[in-house]
């Protein structure tokens, strides 16, 4: 009998009943709810007469939508949408009784930042969110994804969710970072070289030396994105900094329990002689700072490179380029490091962390924003923030010329009015650069919070290794 | 749940790999605590202008296509967030059925649980139908989920493959609530166990 994999293992655990033609049903831990999908499956709920099973696992925060502007906790500084929905959250996590972080509390932050601070993430979980960035938890090696909100009623309902097994796909990345090369930087590159659809159908353990390397903050980086590589999850197994980052938080187990959940937690790894139905491996010496030039996060290089071409590519990515370079205002042959820049975005459930800030802030430390560019940090929940002003990061911020902002997915998405102008250009630390994202119009270039931060300084996108070197 | 069963209507064409969900529906139309209305604002940025007039080019807006059930597109269809809105907003305008080679795994699941049929096909076929839908208004697409093929304007017939339960819940309209709650038992036992060997969850 071959091994498993960690997925096969916390598939294994959740099995609650497994139909003949293939369909199962798979029990769920964690289930974290915002504004945004949850008021349709709430209304559901209301109108078939039904409750929430396990209201102790389900977790709300009101997040996507929320202003990130100070005197937000007033109902009347919302904007009227914003104030429907985060209403229409308070009222549902009250009638139903389930765990809630509103704006007003220190603890509110992006859903995916807050789980984890918690503790409510923990290894080995089955943990769903009506939103696709779910598989940062996956960091934990919890099996992490994103459901849509008639998937978010029926684990309200039943706390389980009808899935299919997915396969498993094992992305590699091995030796050592290079200088200036972050967590974010991994993730770009792997989905450059997989493609937007590359994981679709799998779920992917990310594992490797560069891997093992990264800070817990750093592994969510990682796995955040996975979905933006088209997986259903991505995974890290639990290790002793797995271990020692759960520890000690809120809705971590305690005494004896923490005892007996350690030692299921080491056994969750991948056996050797697992089978994997893909491989990817990938040099950590290989990759650099990377950028991306268009509107898909596949369109990716290192910040050395050139705007590409429509004909550089085959099949039906050329339109898809051709339409992305007119997007985007970008013309082939230019060099990366010549797009000039009119915003900087630091934030999102992909580097809102407080590792995040600081890695920004030391590059702008004693630095100003460039001339005509504006600058907003939005950390990822209260507690980071409150963290960011005790260290003082929040001054260097400030005195550099960008906006300290109250936690929330804000630019991100641009619900809220935090948005791009028509046309305006921005270096953001978030996850998705789509037509429109961040505003209608507005045009998104993903890397690292160094990058960004790089970025701000000069007004150009900026290979921060040359930046920092200048320095020493 | 609405049925599917047959539907022969007209298709139309969007020649583009990574539809992704922002272009379906954007995120100002997320704001919604309801899931109907959302039809006009399908393809919201593709569709009108910023003085909010329909682009004429935009496929919908073609006179051939106002009326469209079926949308044939590129690769990876549906990929971004995991927003019910997207096949919420598709479903509201009247299309009932989406095919492409490729689509996104959470928008695929959410077309079923909204009435939606999904049809992944190899590129070659997607090609034939592409060409089909090009015809316009009088060229109507036939899809038969209980035969599971597609019969194009010509008579030619291409047969898909669907997941047997998905198929089962789409032609009955059946509600993925109502059949896991009846098997209630199992999930309480499934508890009862799971909490004596993992009671920190
Ligand atoms: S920060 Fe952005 S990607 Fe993350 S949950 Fe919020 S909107 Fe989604």
């Amino acid at each position: 009998m071959t091994g498993k994999t960690l997925y096969d293992k916390i598939w294994d655990a959740h099995l609650v009943d497994h139909a003949e033609d293939g369909t199962c049903l798979i029990y769920i831990d964690r289930h974290l709810v915002h504004e945004v999908t949850s008021p349709q499956a709430f209304e559901g709920l209301r109108m078939a007469g039904r409750q929430v099973r396990a209201p102790e696992k389900t977790i709300a925060v009101p997040d996507h939508n929320v202003p990130t502007t100070q005197g937000r906790e007033i109902v009347a500084n919302m904007t009227e949408e914003s104030r429907i929905q985060v209403e229409a959250l308070d009222k549902n996590a009250r009638d139903f009784g389930i765990n809630y972080y509103p704006v007003s509390d220190i603890r509110q932050g992006i859903v995916h930042i807050v789980g984890p601070e918690q503790g409510w993430t923990l290894p080995g979980m089955t943990v769903v969110c009506g939103d696709s960035h779910t598989a940062t938890h996956g960091a934990f090696g919890a099996l992490a994804h994103g459901i849509g909100t008639s998937e978010v009623e029926h684990v309200l309902a039943t706390q389980t969710l009808i899935q299919s097994k997915s396969k498993n796909m094992k992305v590699e990345i091995t030796g050592q970072l290079p200088p200036g090369v972050t967590a974010k930087d991994i993730t770009l590159s792997v989905i450059g070289k997989t493609g937007t659809a590359g994981g679709t159908g799998y779920v992917i353990e990310y594992c490797g030396e560069a891997i093992r390397a990264l800070s817990m903050e750093g592994r969510m980086t990682v796995c955040n994105m996975a979905i933006e590589g088209g997986a259903r999850a991505g995974l890290i197994a639990p290790d002793e900094k797995t271990f020692e980052y759960v520890k000690g938080r809120p809705h971590a187990p305690k005494g004896a329990q923490w005892e007996a959940a350690l030692s299921w937690w080491k056994t969750l790894y991948s056996d050797d002689d697992a089978h994997w139905d893909k491989v990817v491996t990938i040099r950590g010496e290989d990759i650099a700072p990377v950028v991306t030039w268009g509107t898909s996060p596949e369109d990716v290089l290192p910040i050395t490179e050139k705007v590409p071409a429509p004909e550089d590519f085959a099949g039906g990515k050329v339109d898809a380029v051709r339409r992305s370079l007119d997007y985007m205002g970008l013309t082939p042959g230019t060099p990366l490091q010549d797009i000039k820049i009119g915003a900087v975005f630091i934030g999102s459930c992909t580097n809102g962390r407080i590792e995040d800030l600081r890695a920004a802030a030391e590059v702008l430390k004693g630095r100003k924003l460039a001339d005509g560019v504006r600058g907003m940090v939005v950390p990822g929940s209260g507690l980071v923030r409150a963290k960011a002003e005790e260290e003082g990061l929040d001054v260097i911020f400030t005195d550099a010329g960008f906006e300290w902002r109250l936690a929330g997915c804000s630019m991100c998405l641009g619900m809220n009015p935090d948005q791009l102008a028509p046309g305006e250009r921005c270096a953001a630390t978030s996850n998705r650069n789509f037509e429109g994202r961040m505003g209608r119009g507005g045009r998104t270039h993903l890397m690292s919070p160094v990058m960004a931060a790089a970025a701000a300084v000069t007004g150009h996108l900026t290979d921060v290794r040359e930046l920092t070197a200048e320095t020493v | 749940m609405d049925k599917f069963e047959k539907l022969t209507g007209i298709a139309a064409p969007l020649p583009q790999v990574n539809v992704d969900t922002d272009m379906i529906i954007p995120k100002q139309y997320l704001k919604t605590i309801k899931r109907t209305g959302l039809g006009v604002n399908l393809f919201d940025e593709m569709r009108y202008d910023e003085q909010g007039n329909e682009k004429p080019d935009f496929v919908l807006n073609q006179p051939a296509y106002r009326e469209a059930e079926i949308l044939v597109s590129g690769e990876n269809f549906g990929c971004g967030s995991s927003r019910e809105h997207a096949p919420w907003a598709i479903k509201d305008f009247g299309i009932r059925c989406v095919i492409a080679p490729s689509f996104a795994d959470i928008f695929f699941n959410n077309c079923f649980k909204n009435g939606i049929l999904p049809i992944p096909l190899p590129q070659e076929k997607v090609d034939i139908l592409m060409k089909d839908a090009e015809k316009g208004a009088n060229a109507r697409m036939t899809v038969d989920l209980e035969a599971q093929t597609i019969t194009t304007s010509d008579g030619e017939v291409i047969s898909f493959e669907v997941d047997p339960f998905r198929k089962h819940c789409l032609i009955n309209g059946l509600d993925d609530i109502g059949l896991t709650l009846e098997k209630a038992a199992s999930i309480d036992s499934y508890e009862s166990q799971a909490g004596q060997q993992r009671p920190w969850v």
